[in-house]
């Protein structure tokens, strides 16, 4: 049942709002994931990443994407809680707390497990419109027990600029995607935030919506 | 006695092709020349696939399937009516101005104007389907033109003003109120029965299109003299003289058909059409330079964005329109 809410979800919103009022520039797009188990590494700057991300995958498949995100936020009212799980499917992670890793990232590993594909924005919270904030070391956690996992980088960049932190008014803007290179054989975490920020920088500049004036 | 049958069969296939044109209520010449538009494509189509076997061009296999896509397109909301037909260039307005602006540097703080500049498009097209030429023409170039700068005071952010203020204006100009033009041809006074408005269109678009490839085609087989170095190193005096002459010539002969000029005033549209088209393409040139990208987006494969398709008709648009408007109206 809450596969084919999904499948609505996505054909009924998700893609007219992404690819009519918004627009992508898609590159890369062989690099793509479309089977997990694997993580998709993006940063994130608008509630519109995961958004995005969704449209990029065929109807049949979108029930395997599980975004992470933060628990005190999408759980906090009934109503968005019961979007957020049902509809979206996010895996919760509570920020607040201390909590033991394993305790704390139990689902993200069932997902794994479950060969699914989880969103994950490395950089936490939405930052500023466009700026990316302090990679957080939870992905390395959330590795360490599942070193197999492929993790693929992918970077939006516009979104920020359509719909920004705070703001509820959406203005159309094409957004890019740009895919890159799974990353392999990662034996820290500063070597994997190292590499992830390494190949954003990278992918930034391959956008055709950045321009040299937006500093990151 | 096969040239009996030869006669029958062509006979019976021309009145097939008329019978379709009344159903679809397109006019016989423009029915026409939109059959010889699908048959060019058939032509380039069958071309690439023979090169394609001897060394695959990924980039001209896309770019003659996203032909297929606009050409497909554009015949089909011409064959349901001119009001889908306007809604469609009106659509095209929206791709445009929104890549153009997703492109260019813009503060956080003009998202409202953006969102005015948007609002714009649905009516400045509106004012095309009610036929209102007197505000069709100064809605942008005077309202909106005053109303933007002033939607972005309110907000307050000065720093970078000018410059934002510029850039849009500029944007809704090029986007919204150049491309318009082509609906509006739609809705003129019929000065020509055999092909009605859609002849106008199919005669402006074919003619902007047609010149970029013959001063492509000019300018790789003959190309010696750089024009524009500095802005487009591929661009030659060859390629563009060629795509003069053969404009010129190919609007003079067929505008009788498609308008109501005279094989004359057809040749001036050409050299019209030519040479403007080559402009609205630089101009554009300059842009993607500026930002230091190759193409404006990826929304049609082998040719780039919206605004790579579209950047000569920029240019070909309110000049063709306003030589016709001049002439017959």
């Amino acid at each position: 049942m809450n596969r084919i809410i999904k499948i609505l979800f996505v054909l009924l919103v998700v893609r007219p709002v992404v690819l009519i009022l918004l627009g992508l520039n898609v590159q890369n797009r062989n690099k793509l994931p479309l089977n997990g188990p694997a993580i998709i590494a993006a940063n994130h700057n608008s509630h519109l990443d995961t958004m995005v991300v969704f449209s990029l995958y065929p109807l049949l498949k979108v029930h395997k994407l599980r975004p992470v995100a933060a628990a005190d936020y999408f759980l906090s009212n009934p109503l968005l809680a019961w979007f957020s799980t049902n509809v979206i499917g996010i895996i919760p992670l509570s920020r607040s707390g201390r909590r033991k890793p394993q305790e704390l990232f139990a689902e993200c590993h069932e997902a794994i497990d479950n060969g699914d594909i989880l969103i994950l924005f490395p950089e936490g919270t939405r930052g500023k419109p466009e700026e990316g904030s302090t990679l957080k070391r939870g992905i390395f956690h959330l590795l360490k027990e599942r070193p197999a996992t492929p993790i693929i980088p992918l970077v939006t960049h516009g979104l920020g600029r359509a719909l920004p932190k705070g703001e509820a008014l959406l203005v159309p803007f094409n957004c890019d995607i740009v895919i890159g290179d799974t990353l392999v054989d990662v034996e820290s975490s500063t070597e994997l935030l190292a590499e992830l920020t390494d190949s954003y920088a990278k992918l930034l500049n391959d956008c055709l919506t950045y321009n040299t004036t937006d500093e990151i | 006695m096969p040239l009996l049958f030869l006669f029958y069969t062509v006979n019976s296939f021309i009145i097939m092709i008329n019978n379709i044109s009344v159903f679809l209520d397109i006019p016989q010449y423009s029915f026409y020349f939109m059959l010889f538009i699908l048959s060019l494509l058939v032509v380039a189509t069958a071309i690439q696939v023979i090169l394609g076997l001897k060394k695959p061009n990924l980039e001209l296999r896309q770019r003659i399937t996203s032909w297929w896509w606009i050409i497909g397109l554009l015949f089909l909301v011409f064959s349901i009516g001119t009001n889908t037909a306007i809604i469609f260039f009106g659509f095209i307005s929206f791709l445009a101005l929104k890549e153009f602006l997703s492109i260019v540097h813009i503060r956080q703080s003009d998202r409202s104007a953006i969102f005015w500049a948007y609002l714009a498009i649905p009516l400045q097209y509106y004012w095309v389907t009610i036929g209102w030429y007197g505000l069709f023409i100064i809605f942008i170039p005077v309202y909106l033109f005053l109303f933007l700068p002033l939607r972005m005071v309110l907000k307050g952010d000065t720093d970078g003003f000018i410059k934002s203020a510029g850039i849009l204006q500029w944007a809704v100009m090029l986007n919204v109120f150049a491309i318009s033009h082509i609906a509006f041809l739609l809705i003129l006074p019929e000065k020509n029965a055999m092909a009605g408005n859609i002849g106008l269109v199919l005669f402006l678009l074919f003619m902007t299109q047609f010149n970029d490839v013959s001063q492509y085609v000019w300018g790789k087989t003959l190309g010696r003299h750089k024009i524009l170095p500095k802005v487009s190193p591929n661009k030659t005096w060859e390629g563009f003289i060629g795509g003069l002459i053969t404009i010129t010539l190919a609007a003079g002969f067929i505008a009788p058909y498609l308008t109501p000029m005279t094989m004359q005033q057809g040749f001036v549209a050409g050299l019209l059409i030519s040479a403007s088209g080559f402009i609205g393409d630089v101009v554009i040139s300059s842009v993607k330079r500026d930002l230091q990208i190759k193409d404006c987006g990826n929304l049609l494969p082998g040719h780039g964005g919206i605004l790579d398709r579209i950047d000569s008709l920029i240019y070909t648009s309110p000049l063709f329109f306003h030589y016709i408007y001049y002439l017959y109206y």
